[in-house]
């Protein structure tokens, strides 16, 4: 290699390595250190596991964990069975400046605050709001209708917040499929469902991993929709850790909480990767 | 099912049907949102009170406007110039980025590609805590050693930016990357032959044939930095950008203000997106 080139390499790593290096990678070593400290007095610290045997001797912890982990995979599947035929629909049922348009659509509501759209869905489902109004009249309801405030309300919030993430790259994978494939399917004596499983849904696996990735992400890591939208008893994880941060200043606990978070999730990630023999530069990059 | 193989009128039906219904359910938090600021009366909800334009341009309690409420409109500045920054420090980082990874070949690249999606997958909650945590840990360092404080490092505007910096960083990489990948290398190499030097030749041809994706990533990052929530909520600092005033005021109960402020930020962000979206149509011609 030239010099000038090595100088130029040199140049353009430096800010790469400067980003990853001082904003992700020494901070989450960091976390993890300080998840290991256990106070023992005023600014005396020791390294023990206390924090992670606090979280695995609480209950209340380790059942939210565990919802929140099974909610989350409940929104990512029913915003996946929802958004399939509407994307198949855009990709390959219509054609032109009505495709365009259609897409375009969909992306609408991403470009409005999540806080925004959540609150769209207080004034829809609150008791004093249009549905409870609206059931009213109809004379399906006697008396004002509290819809908000429980776990059906956060799984709405969360499927309609995230469902872009899985529209967007389900369309760009099913428009790469060309018509002829799907005729020959026809051809060769399949019908619909045969299609679909056989030719379909393996081609748009790769957009099908990255939207339930990007989905299954944002709904763990979602802390306005469950707070918004949820009741007192409906706890998400990330609610635990904001209080331990912010409200209980204790720190160290709410960096095991963290940590335990980036485990999971990098977890199921990378499970599904594997599962389904993808690569993470391929689904998003 | 595709339009060249006929289908029974019913499905077909029933399948534009429910495509119509998915989009009835995107629109509908938005449109109540925008409908309820316009209603005149303390609350964003039924019974519909009249038409007014006071949650606007209202002066005097109790119906104070958007444009005369001191304290939100002093969150929008404070979004807009975080977001100002994280969009030109992310382009800058971004456009570095793409160069590295698409003109020079080293050992470890692609494992450093996969490093630089990661935080496209780590919950926007715990970035923010790894850097808060990382961040006060400096800045005791420092208050140790030297007795300086380092107010930068605290919660705060400066820590925000940061904060969203590191992922919006990777967003901004991969849509300058992937216009970079559709550049004709020997349109360069002609500037080379004549005269032009390395950098000289980048400035003239190669920039400017990216400066639709530069415009476009600038538009995204200042939207997903301005529209940022949860990696904000950790490190916010006493000055709130838009996104957490709103929070804390929707926690407190709601008045059609909210509403009127929403409804801003839709048209705020649409004017956003059709300027790219025109950028971009004319990059095509």
């Amino acid at each position: 290699m030239r010099t000038e080139s090595k100088l130029g390499l040199a140049l353009l790593l430096t800010p790469l390595l400067l980003w990853l290096a001082l904003l992700i990678f020494i901070p989450q070593v960091d976390v993890f250190l300080v998840s290991l400290r256990e106070r023992i007095g005023v600014g005396q610290y020791q390294t023990s596991l206390a924090n992670y045997l606090t979280f695995f001797n609480e209950p209340l912890y380790l059942w939210t964990f565990l919802r929140t982990a099974m909610m989350s995979i409940v929104a990512t599947l029913i915003t996946l069975l929802i958004a399939f035929p509407v994307s198949y629909y855009i990709a390959k049922m219509i054609k032109g400046r009505m495709q365009s348009a259609l897409f375009l659509l969909c992306l609408v509501p991403f470009w409005v605050s999540e806080l925004v759209r959540t609150f769209g869905w207080m004034i829809l489902l609150r008791e004093t709001g249009v549905f409870s109004n609206i059931l009213q009249f109809v004379g399906l309801a006697s008396g004002p209708v509290e819809m908000l405030y429980n776990d059906g309300a956060i799984m709405v919030g969360l499927v309609y917040t995230s469902m872009l993430f899985m529209v967007v790259p389900l369309v760009t994978t099913l428009e790469s499929l060309p018509d002829e494939v799907v005729e020959a399917g026809y051809d060769l004596g399949g019908n619909g469902l045969s299609v679909l499983r056989e030719i379909i849904v393996p081609h748009a696996m790769p957009g099908i991993v990255s939207g339930c990735i990007v989905v299954f992400m944002l709904s763990l890591g979602n802390y306005l929709t469950p707070t918004m939208l949820g009741g007192k008893e409906s706890l998400w994880f990330t609610e635990l850790i904001y209080s331990q941060f912010i409200v209980r200043f204790n720190w160290e606990l709410g960096a095991a909480f963290g940590f335990l978070l980036l485990m999971l999730s990098s977890a199921i990630v990378w499970g599904m990767l594997k599962l389904t023999g993808q690569s993470l530069e391929k689904t998003m990059g | 099912m595709i339009p060249s193989i006929p289908q029974p009128r019913l499905l077909t039906f029933a399948y534009g049907t429910y495509v119509a219904l998915f989009f009835v359910f995107l629109a509908l938090p938005l449109v109540v949102v925008a409908v309820f600021a316009f209603n005149d009366g303390q609350f964003p909800s039924l019974p519909w009170e009249g038409f007014t334009w006071n949650w606007f341009f209202g002066a005097e309690r109790p119906m104070i406007g958007v444009f005369h409420e001191r304290s939100i409109l002093r969150a929008i500045g404070t979004s807009v110039f975080v977001a100002f920054l994280v969009s030109a420090l992310s382009v800058c980082v971004g456009l570095s980025n793409a160069f590295l990874f698409n003109r020079y070949k080293f050992r470890g690249q692609s494992l450093l590609y996969v490093l630089m999606l990661l935080p496209l997958v780590i919950p926007g909650i715990v970035l923010g805590i790894s850097i808060l945590v990382f961040s006060s840990r400096v800045a005791n360092e420092v208050w140790d050693a030297y007795q300086i404080d380092l107010e930068i490092l605290r919660p705060g505007l400066w820590l925000v930016v940061l904060g969203q910096f590191s992922f919006i960083t990777t967003i901004a990489t991969l849509v300058v990357g992937a216009r970079l990948q559709k550049f004709d290398r020997t349109l360069e190499e002609a500037a080379l032959n004549l005269g032009a030097s390395q950098l000289t030749a980048i400035r003239t041809v190669t920039l400017p044939f990216l400066r639709p994706a530069l415009i476009g990533a600038f538009v995204v990052a200042f939207l997903m930095s301005f529209e940022n929530f949860n990696t904000t909520l950790m490190l916010v600092g006493s000055d709130a950008p838009l996104t957490i005033a709103m929070f804390d005021r929707l926690k407190e109960g709601s008045t059609p203000l909210l509403n009127a402020v929403s409804l801003l930020l839709m048209i705020g962000s649409s004017l956003l997106a059709l300027i790219m979206i025109a950028f971009q149509d004319k990059s095509k011609r």
